[in-house]
C-alpha cells in the first residue's frame, strides 16, 4: 500500500517536471527585434475560455483594467491602453504573446505592466502589501495562462 | 442580411466605444468657491518646468463626480472641517513640560499661520527639508517640550487640516532653487522612477494617463495642493505621505515610510508641478 502511494508520488513528479521542463521560463523567453515571441511557451494549445476569464479576473490578468473587451462581461472596464476588440485582426499570434509576456519589447517605454517576467524590478514588493518582497517573484501569469490569453485574443476578430 | 446586421451593430458599438472614451478624457466644467466667498484656482498654465511634459495643471477636484465636488463647496457639507476644528481647538491648548501652547508663539492661528502651508514642504535653518509634520513636531519637542505626534495619528492630522485652511485660495509657492535644488532633482528622479512588479512610476499614471480610466478609478495629475484630503474610502483624513505610500504599494513595489527621505523630496517636486494652483484647504477625494 505505501509502496503504491510512493511510486504514485513518483510518477506524478516525473509528470510535473516533465511539464516543467516543456516550458519556457520567463528569463528564457526569446523576442524578435520587433517584439514577438514565435514560439508558444508551453507547447500546449492555449485554452481561449480560460484566457477569457484570464482576463477580466482582478487577481489574474484583469486585461479590463485598462483596456475595453466587449466580448468580456466585466464592468468599468479602463482605457489606459487600446480597445482590444478585434485584436486578431490587427496582431498576429506571435505579436500578442509578445505583447503580453512583455509589451516595453513591441512599445518601447509603454506602461503596460509585463505578465511574464520575473525581473529585475526596481524595489519589488510583496503583492500589495507594500512590504518588500520576501524571495524570488512569480510571474504576474503562469506560462499557460499567458497562451489561454493569446488564444482568447485570436478569437478577437471584427472582419 | 445577418451579416450586414452585425456589422451594423459593430459599427455602433465602436461609435459608442469612442465616444465614451471621450467622455472619459474630460474634466467637469465647474469653478471652486468654497462657501461662495473664497476662490480656488483649480486650473492654470503649468510652471516652465515643466515644458515638455504638461502644458496645463489641474486640481484632482476636477476629475471627481458632482457629487463629491460639491462636498468641497461647502464647508458644512465638508467632513474635513470636523478636523480641522479641532486643530484649531487644540491650537489654544497648553501641552508639555513648558506649559504653553501653540498660540503662546504663534498669536492666532490665522494670522501667524497664513500662507504656511502654501510655502511647504520647505527647508529649515539647518538645510534639511521639512514637510509641515516636521516642523509641528520641532515646536511640540523643542519648544513645548512635548512629544511628537506621529505622523499620521490623528492630533497630527487635526493640525495640519487646520493649519492648511488658513492657506485656502493662496497659489503654491514652494522653493526648489538654490540650496532646495538637490532636493527636488531627487524627488523628480523619484517621480519617474518605475517602481515594483508592475514597473508603474508617478508620471505613467498622472502625467501620461490623467483624465482616463484604470477600471472605476479616473486618474488625476496627482497633484497634491487639495492635501491632506478627506478621504471617502478611508473615512478619514490621508496625509500626502500616506497617499505616496498607497500609491507606490500598488505598483507592487516596496513603499518608502511616510517621514522618509525620499517622501519629503517627492512632495517637494510633486508641489512644484502643482504651481499655479490655488491651496484647497481641506480636499475632498473618493
Amino acid at each position: 500500500m505505501n509502496r503504491h502511494v510512493a511510486w504514485a508520488a513518483l510518477a506524478a513528479t516525473f509528470a510535473a517536471s516533465a511539464a516543467f521542463a516543456a516550458e519556457t521560463a520567463p528569463m528564457d523567453v526569446k523576442f524578435t527585434d520587433a517584439g514577438e515571441v514565435t514560439d508558444s511557451l508551453t507547447g500546449q494549445p492555449g485554452d481561449p475560455a480560460k484566457g477569457a476569464e484570464v482576463a477580466a479576473t482582478k487577481s489574474l490578468g484583469n486585461c479590463v483594467a485598462c483596456h475595453v473587451v466587449s466580448a468580456l462581461d466585466a464592468a468599468f472596464q479602463g482605457n489606459i491602453g487600446p480597445e482590444l476588440n478585434g485584436a486578431a485582426d490587427r496582431w498576429s499570434e506571435a505579436q500578442l504573446r509578445g505583447i503580453v509576456v512583455d509589451a516595453k519589447h513591441t512599445f518601447e517605454g509603454s506602461v503596460m505592466p509585463s505578465m511574464y517576467k520575473t525581473g529585475p524590478f526596481i524595489r519589488p514588493g510583496d503583492g500589495y502589501t507594500g512590504k518588500a518582497a520576501t524571495g524570488d517573484l512569480a510571474p504576474i501569469l503562469n506560462a499557460q495562462q499567458v497562451e489561454d490569453v493569446v488564444a482568447f485574443l485570436m478569437t478577437l476578430k471584427e472582419e | 442580411m445577418t451579416l450586414r446586421f452585425s456589422r451594423t451593430i459593430l459599427a455602433a458599438t465602436a461609435a459608442f466605444a469612442l465616444s465614451s472614451a471621450a467622455l472619459h478624457a474630460e474634466m467637469a466644467e465647474d469653478e471652486l468657491n468654497i462657501n461662495g466667498d473664497t476662490p480656488i484656482v483649480t486650473k492654470a498654465p503649468a510652471a516652465a518646468h515643466l515644458e515638455g511634459h504638461l502644458d496645463e495643471v489641474y486640481s484632482g477636484w476636477l476629475f471627481r463626480t458632482d457629487d463629491t465636488r460639491a462636498m468641497e463647496q461647502d464647508d458644512f457639507d465638508n467632513p474635513i472641517m470636523i478636523y480641522a476644528e479641532k486643530g484649531m481647538d487644540n491650537w489654544s491648548v497648553a501641552d508639555g513640560s513648558e506649559g504653553k501652547s501653540c498660540a503662546d508663539c504663534h498669536g492666532d492661528i490665522s494670522e501667524g499661520m497664513k500662507g504656511v502651508r502654501a510655502t511647504m514642504p520647505k527647508l529649515n535653518a539647518k538645510g534639511e527639508l521639512w514637510s509641515m509634520e516636521d516642523y509641528i513636531n520641532d515646536c511640540r519637542t523643542n519648544r513645548m517640550g512635548a512629544e511628537a505626534w506621529g505622523w499620521d495619528s490623528g492630533a497630527m492630522h487635526n493640525m495640519t487640516v487646520a493649519l492648511s485652511v488658513q492657506s485656502r485660495g493662496m497659489p503654491v509657492n514652494v522653493k526648489i532653487d538654490g540650496d532646495a535644488a538637490p532636493f527636488w532633482e531627487k524627488g523628480k528622479e523619484i517621480y519617474y522612477t518605475r517602481y515594483g512588479q508592475l514597473e508603474l512610476s508617478c508620471a505613467s499614471c498622472h502625467e501620461e494617463n490623467y483624465g482616463n480610466y484604470i477600471r472605476a478609478d479616473h486618474l488625476s495629475q496627482g497633484q497634491i495642493q487639495g492635501f491632506p484630503v478627506y478621504r471617502l474610502k478611508n473615512a478619514g483624513v490621508v496625509s500626502i505621505h500616506n497617499r505616496f505610500k498607497g500609491c507606490i504599494r500598488d505598483t507592487r513595489a516596496e513603499t518608502y515610510s511616510p517621514g522618509s527621505p525620499e517622501f519629503h523630496a517627492l512632495e517637494l517636486y510633486v508641489a512644484s508641478r502643482g504651481m499655479g494652483l490655488d491651496i484647497e484647504g481641506g480636499g475632498v477625494r473618493p
